[in-house]
């Protein structure tokens, strides 16, 4: 397992207030890592950060086999990397059908002209065909994506991020909004994405993170407070102190 | 999958099956080709409506289809109107100028004949030299490459300063509200190099057609016009199908997303502005021949705010709503000030049209905007829906 993103010593401040506070970080492909902490704990900067939205005051963010860095990058340049990123609302285009969302995020060419001249292709069609199929909405793919449920528009989403072919999927917030099913196999489908890349997700919910079954970082105010195993975690005196005691 | 453009699209179909219809009856009664039913300056009305529906699709995809509310099209417009203006105007004073010199007993050189053009094209402005920017006008196929030319660039370098900028909505509304003002009122003064508040006129009397009637002049810009809106139809229909219309669209309703997804959303932008302001340079081209003038306040802001009170009354989003609107709009408003309306006694006070049009206008773009945002278009998508 080769390092894919590490972030050191990175801060940031809006307005006087410490969102991230020498914050290092490091993951690697194949891996999957949960983050959790209390509002504010700087999880979201995290986020925008490594996308390129957010540019930090201080610090270092390297990425890939070649450690280049990513701060010089603007948000299309490093979705072009192979940083994929899910919001916590589900964010698809409602007006456009589902297979219109999936090309979209099918990993093309992304400039103007490419897109102008595109072609369909039949790996492609098959590509989307599969893609549906694993996030199960094959009966779907004709569908505006703004008929799908609340569930549906989250798989949906998670489909056009691995469209994307990521090397490393930023998942913000996947399980909040659904039901015990739906749960189950919103964690079927990362924990099968965690098995050819990097996948972080944030979350709040204790038992879905137990579920991942994997390594859990520990943010609260802008720096990591604890790091490993969701049991070693939720032991530390000073997580329960500051989160789980709540 | 590999089925043809137009077979996936029948719509196109239809538009261009409705619009070489109407051309044909036009032909068959106008005054030159048929049997004289339409007037000739009821031609010119329909041919410059033509004009002004191929802006509206223009509009239709900047705004409708990729969310960027340009209230500045019509600068465009008139640029392509100047560039062809400059060069009908040069050409057809140097055949008047170099018709009277031949008189002379000795032949004029062809610097005086250059000064000559320049003092009787400049006289009204009190200068009698040749701007620099005149200096292709000589020359037809420089100008009208310059019809597309200047509005492209100008597009280009307007929208990559506003784009990489990330101004977004009303700001840039703003913007390009900012910029056609600016433009209008540049061209206002005397030294601007295009006679001012005068502007470019004579445009209807086209350089070596001087024995054509214009009966039969009016009618080939009908047909160019009805030929360049067929191709643009096809053009903007083609490049908001697809893949293409697929991230336009997505970028107008969430650029942010479209960024992360990987796709550089200024460039898209920059694109279709420019494209679109490429077109409205050709239409305006083809307009201001049919209206015989040009001046600075044919692009005040006023003129690109109706472009968008046609768009959004016919439909946004659906290239034949662009058109819908205008031509609705465009007929109702010559009924309404033509003194066609008749007016309305309400005892104590009279409601003349010609003075209520705009805000009978107004109220309809207020009505569309809040109660049926489809517009036009949304009853045509009502019918299809019926018939399905």
């Amino acid at each position: 397992m080769s390092t894919l993103l590490e972030m050191s010593g990175v801060s940031v401040t809006f307005d006087g207030f410490k969102a991230i506070n020498n914050l290092s970080f490091q993951i690697g492909e194949p891996e999957m890592r949960a983050i959790i902490g209390p509002n504010g704990a700087g999880k979201t900067t995290f986020m925008d950060i490594v996308t390129g939205k957010t540019k930090p005051d201080e610090g270092r963010v390297t990425w890939g086999d070649n450690n280049i860095s990513l701060l010089g990058l603007s948000e299309s340049q490093i979705a072009r990397e192979g940083v994929g990123r899910k919001f916590q609302k589900p964010t698809v285009f409602e007006a456009q059908t589902v297979r219109e969302n999936l090309a979209m995020a099918l990993k093309n060419p992304r400039g103007p002209f490419d897109v102008l001249f595109y072609k369909k292709t039949k790996r492609g069609a098959e590509r989307i065909e599969a893609l549906a199929e694993q996030i199960g909405l094959s009966d779907s793919l004709t569908r505006p994506a703004g008929e799908l449920s609340h569930g549906q528009k989250q798989w949906l989403e998670i489909g056009m991020l691995l469209a994307q072919e990521p090397r490393l999927l930023l998942v913000d917030e996947p399980a909040a909004g659904m039901t015990p099913a739906e749960r189950e196999k919103t964690t079927e489908m990362l924990v099968e994405a965690a098995k050819t890349r990097a996948v972080v997700v944030v979350e709040h919910d204790m038992e879905f993170v137990r579920r991942l079954n994997c390594k859990v970082t520990v943010l609260n105010e802008g720096s990591v407070l604890a790091e490993g195993s969701i049991d070693h975690v939720t032991k530390d005196p000073q997580v329960i102190d500051v989160y789980l005691g709540r | 999958m590999n089925r043809s453009f137009l077979a996936r699209n029948p719509s196109v179909m239809w538009f261009i099956a409705i619009l070489g219809l109407f051309t044909l009856l036009v032909t068959v009664f106008s005054e030159a080709t048929g049997t004289g039913l339409i007037s000739t300056s009821f031609v010119k009305t329909l041919g410059k409506t033509l004009c002004l529906c191929l802006i509206a699709i223009a509009m239709d995809v900047v705004w409708g289809y990729c969310g960027i509310l340009s209230l500045g099209h019509f600068a465009f417009f008139g640029i392509g109107g100047y560039a062809i203006g400059m060069w009908l105007m040069y050409a057809r004073t140097e055949t008047i100028v170099a018709n009277s010199l031949a008189a002379q007993a000795i032949p004029p050189t062809p610097a005086e004949l250059s000064d000559a053009v320049a003092s009787q094209i400049f006289g009204v402005v009190g200068a009698s030299e040749f701007p620099a920017i005149w200096m292709f006008a000589h020359s037809l196929p420089l100008q009208l490459l310059m019809v597309v030319l200047v509005p492209g660039l100008l597009a280009l370098v307007f929208g990559w300063l506003a784009f990489r900028s990330r101004v977004t909505g009303v700001y840039l509304s703003i913007l390009t509200q900012a910029m056609t003002l600016a433009l209008s009122l540049y061209l206002f003064q005397n030294d601007s190099g295009l006679r001012g508040n005068n502007g470019l006129s004579g445009l209807q009397n086209i350089p070596g057609f001087e024995e054509t009637p214009q009966a039969m002049i009016s009618m080939a810009f009908f047909w160019a016009s009805a030929l360049a809106l067929a191709l643009g139809y096809v053009l903007f229909a083609w490049v908001v199908s697809g893949k293409m219309g697929s991230v336009i669209r997505a970028i107008r309703d969430d650029e942010a997303r479209v960024r992360f997804l990987g796709y550089h959303v200024e460039s898209y932008k920059l694109f279709v502005f420019t494209l679109t302001a490429i077109v409205a340079g050709i239409a305006g081209a083809l307009y201001y021949p049919q209206a015989g003038i040009i001046n600075p306040a044919e692009i005040a802001p006023i003129a690109s705010i109706y472009l968008a009170v046609w768009v959004a009354i016919g439909g946004r989003g659906r290239l034949y709503g662009a058109v819908l609107g205008t031509v609705f709009v465009t007929l109702a408003s010559s009924w309404f000030t033509g003194g066609s309306a008749p007016d309305i006694n309400l005892g104590v006070y009279t409601i003349k049209w010609t003075d209520w049009w705009l805000v009978l206008l107004g109220l309809s773009f207020v009505a569309v905007t809040l109660l049926a945002p489809q517009g036009l278009g949304g009853l045509v998508d009502k019918l299809k829906g019926k018939k399905a």
